[in-house]
């Protein structure tokens, strides 16, 4: 069945989305394949995501969607046995190259983990920390470089009496919060988010769908959701995956309401998944 | 299952670990008290007029003035016992020549017995040895040592078939019609008089030296030794450990390699200390030589080894611990891996490694094999820091074990074992509590 997938994808996909080639590519994936040990977890995915556009990625379960996004900043490298075939390029460069520095490559893109991982440090020195990485010293400069990045993610209010208080004491939904402002501290230029919301409840999920329709403004967001509504609401462009194989990548409203691919509908009907 | 015994069985556990709680507790009141109770002894006690002669003469402590007035009381109410002394050696003159030889001996033995107990007699020669300058300090000896003057012990052996019988006599029965038959109700009855004894408080006995090994004055050497090794075996122990417990936690590649590193790690751990100690001397004295004798440096780095085990495997068990996911995002801000050792995973793994940190202090702390033939003497002075390069020191566990069993006058000095001990289990507790606050704060400062 997934040669049949591959084979129709080959024929009908826009790989660039609706968005069209004219859109400026932040990343491309080249005939990218992922394995752990023998297993292909990302199958021959070709798809170029446009700059400062937010890219939804869905699928069911173990579809390969979370690992395709954390092939994009090499983080798939902590486990080991993993192998990577074809090229993802960044900035003109095949960013699983041997000559590629990781920790260079990390710096430029930001990520957002499932589960919010504060550091059990203060509020003031998590957003610090990434800037600290790169050099900065200056006290007024990581001032500035905290209150931007906290104001980005829209939770300056809520925290600024409390910058050297633990980060740990905060909610659930501010944690994330807190932790997208980490990830903006190092001046990305993509947002890596992967499942963001699946850990919070209603509310600071929308607060954090709200901030990522405010981000798209200035960042190439990568977000993956295993909620649908989520993805529609977002996304300006979506892909969906199966089995470790991209089926359908176009602009959000066509592929919720018109895909060109009967296993997309299935999916986003809810018979499957 | 009947719902009854489902029931008891749900409830087992509390019971039993109820009882075997209890069963510690008992225990370890059972250790503690005769220390905390007998071990108190040495600071707090009924000290006589000796005692304050010590401290005024050796130590050069206490109000001169005062103690000259009490001691001229004091040589007031002794004068009867070395006049009557006095007029019994004139009374031998005039006796017969037999007569004489028999109560020569017995005689004697009074007048050395006076000599333990009171000190040398005033006018004689002054003895070479410090213990026999003085008379006795303590208050509880003084009475032993009365009663060692009063009655005489002699062994009945006049049952074959059972063993001997150790009989006491009244040396006064000897003496009968003689001018030295009022000594030993005088004794009796003025010892008090002639002693003076007083609540003590030498809490000095921890910051003195001792004098003419141990029988007076304090155990600083032993004390500084103590920690000398135990600082110098965490210097060691502490950064090797927690290295090693990073390189195998976070860059080693698991394999053959690492498990049987892993291995090796327990088995040492599990090698007996007098097998470190012999080693500590093969290798770090005899083969590279660290020090030409014995010496705290040498000490030090043979119990840093035999700690080495428990503070690789606690810290492992503490880095491994640290949620995965502080290091994910670590590494996804663009932190090498030393970054991300150094700023997120020690920090948080720091309460657990404390702790093993802890355990292993207590344990440097009393180790005494491995000190036996790498660091300790039995008598000694209180080295300066640069001294420990070369020196060997007194530490609390070996010297107690040689004051209990090899000391020439072990009666006579148990306030100084029980002390020793009562000191080394409260260095040990002070060391752990410390490090648990320490542990505490960091834990708090961790979880907000």
């Amino acid at each position: 069945m997934t040669e049949e997938i591959t084979m129709k994808k080959i024929d009908t996909f826009a790989e660039y989305g609706e968005a069209g080639p004219a859109a400026e590519t932040q990343v491309e994936a080249r005939d990218f394949s992922l394995f752990y040990g023998d297993f292909e977890a990302v199958r021959k995915v070709s798809l170029k995501i446009p700059k400062k556009k937010v890219t939804a990625m869905i699928g069911p379960s173990g579809c390969g969607k979370s690992t395709l996004l954390r092939s994009i900043n090499r983080m798939n490298d902590l486990i080991p046995s993993t192998r990577a075939a074809g090229e993802m390029i960044f900035d003109g460069h095949n960013i699983y190259d041997r000559n590629i520095d990781v920790v260079t490559l990390r710096a430029r893109v930001g990520m957002v983990f499932q589960k919010p991982n504060v550091f059990p440090k203060t509020i003031f020195d998590n957003v610090a920390y990434g800037p600290r990485l790169q050099g900065v010293k200056n006290r007024q400069e990581l001032n500035e470089v905290v209150e931007r990045s906290l104001r980005q993610a829209a939770i300056w209010d809520e925290v600024k009496d409390r910058l050297s208080a633990n980060a740990l004491g905060m909610s659930g939904g501010q944690q994330q919060r807190l932790c997208i402002a980490r990830a903006l501290a190092i001046k990305p230029e993509i947002l890596l988010m992967d499942e963001p919301t699946s850990a919070l409840d209603p509310k600071a999920t929308a607060k954090i769908e709200d901030l990522v329709g405010e981000l798209r403004k200035n960042y190439t967001i990568v977000i993956v959701t295993h909620n649908m509504q989520q993805a529609a609401r977002v996304s300006d462009l979506t892909a969906f995956m199966y089995e470790g194989v991209l089926v359908e990548f176009g602009k959000t409203r066509q592929l919720f309401t018109n895909p060109e691919n009967p296993q997309t509908e299935n999916y986003i009907t809810g018979r499957f998944g | 299952m009947r719902l009854e015994t489902r029931k008891l069985l749900d409830k087992a556990f509390s019971g039993l670990g109820l009882i075997a709680i209890a069963v510690m507790a008992v225990a370890l009141l059972l250790i503690l008290a005769p220390i905390i109770w007998r071990g108190s002894k040495a600071f707090v006690f009924k000290g006589t007029i000796e005692h304050r002669r010590v401290m005024l003469e050796q130590f050069g402590r206490g109000n001169a003035e005062k103690y000259r007035a009490e001691a001229a009381e004091v040589a007031a109410a002794r004068a009867p016992v070395y006049q009557m002394l006095n007029d019994f050696e004139s009374e031998m003159k005039g006796m017969e020549r037999s007569e004489r030889r028999a109560y020569k001996k017995p005689f004697r033995e009074v007048e050395k017995g006076i000599k333990v107990l009171l000190g040398p007699i005033p006018g004689e020669r002054m003895p070479v040895l410090l213990r026999q300058q003085y008379g006795q300090t303590r208050w509880d000896r003084t009475l032993v040592k009365l009663h060692e003057v009063l009655y005489s012990e002699e062994w009945d052996y006049s049952n074959p078939e059972a063993m001997g019988v150790l009989v006491e006599k009244p040396r006064i029965d000897l003496f009968k019609g003689t001018k030295l038959e009022p000594l030993f109700p005088y004794l009796e009855d003025h010892i008090e008089e002639m002693m003076r004894p007083k609540q003590t408080f030498y809490w000095q006995f921890i910051t003195d030296t001792s004098k003419d090994s141990h029988i007076f004055g304090g155990i600083w050497p032993e004390v500084l030794g103590t920690l000398y090794l135990t600082l110098g075996a965490m210097l060691f122990a502490i950064p090797m450990g927690v290295v090693a417990a990073i390189y195998l936690c976070e860059y080693a590649k698991e394999g053959r390699v690492v498990s049987f590193l892993r291995i090796c790690i327990s088995t040492l751990a599990g090698v007996p200390s007098i097998v470190f100690g012999l080693f500590g001397l093969a290798f770090f004295l005899n083969t590279i030589h660290v020090s030409d004798s014995k010496s705290v440096l040498a000490g030090s780095l043979t119990l840093s080894l035999l700690i080495l085990p428990t503070i690789i495997r606690s810290s492992e068990e503490a880095i491994l611990a640290v949620p995965r996911t502080y290091k994910e995002a670590a590494l996804g801000l663009g932190a090498g891996r030393w970054h991300t050792i150094m700023s997120v995973i020690l920090p948080a793994s720091l309460p657990g490694i404390l702790t093993g940190i802890v355990i292993s202090m207590g344990r440097a702390a009393g180790e005494t094999a491995p000190i036996i033939f790498t660091a300790a003497v039995s008598v000694g002075a209180p080295l300066k820091i640069w001294e420990t390069l070369s020196q060997p020191t007194p530490a609390l566990p070996w010297n107690i074990y040689n004051l209990c069993t090899e000391h020439e006058a072990v009666d006579e000095i148990r306030h100084v074992q029980y002390g020793m001990v009562f000191t080394l289990v409260a260095i040990v507790l002070l060391l752990n509590l410390a490090a648990i606050l320490m542990r505490a704060r960091i834990s708090k400062k961790l979880r907000g």
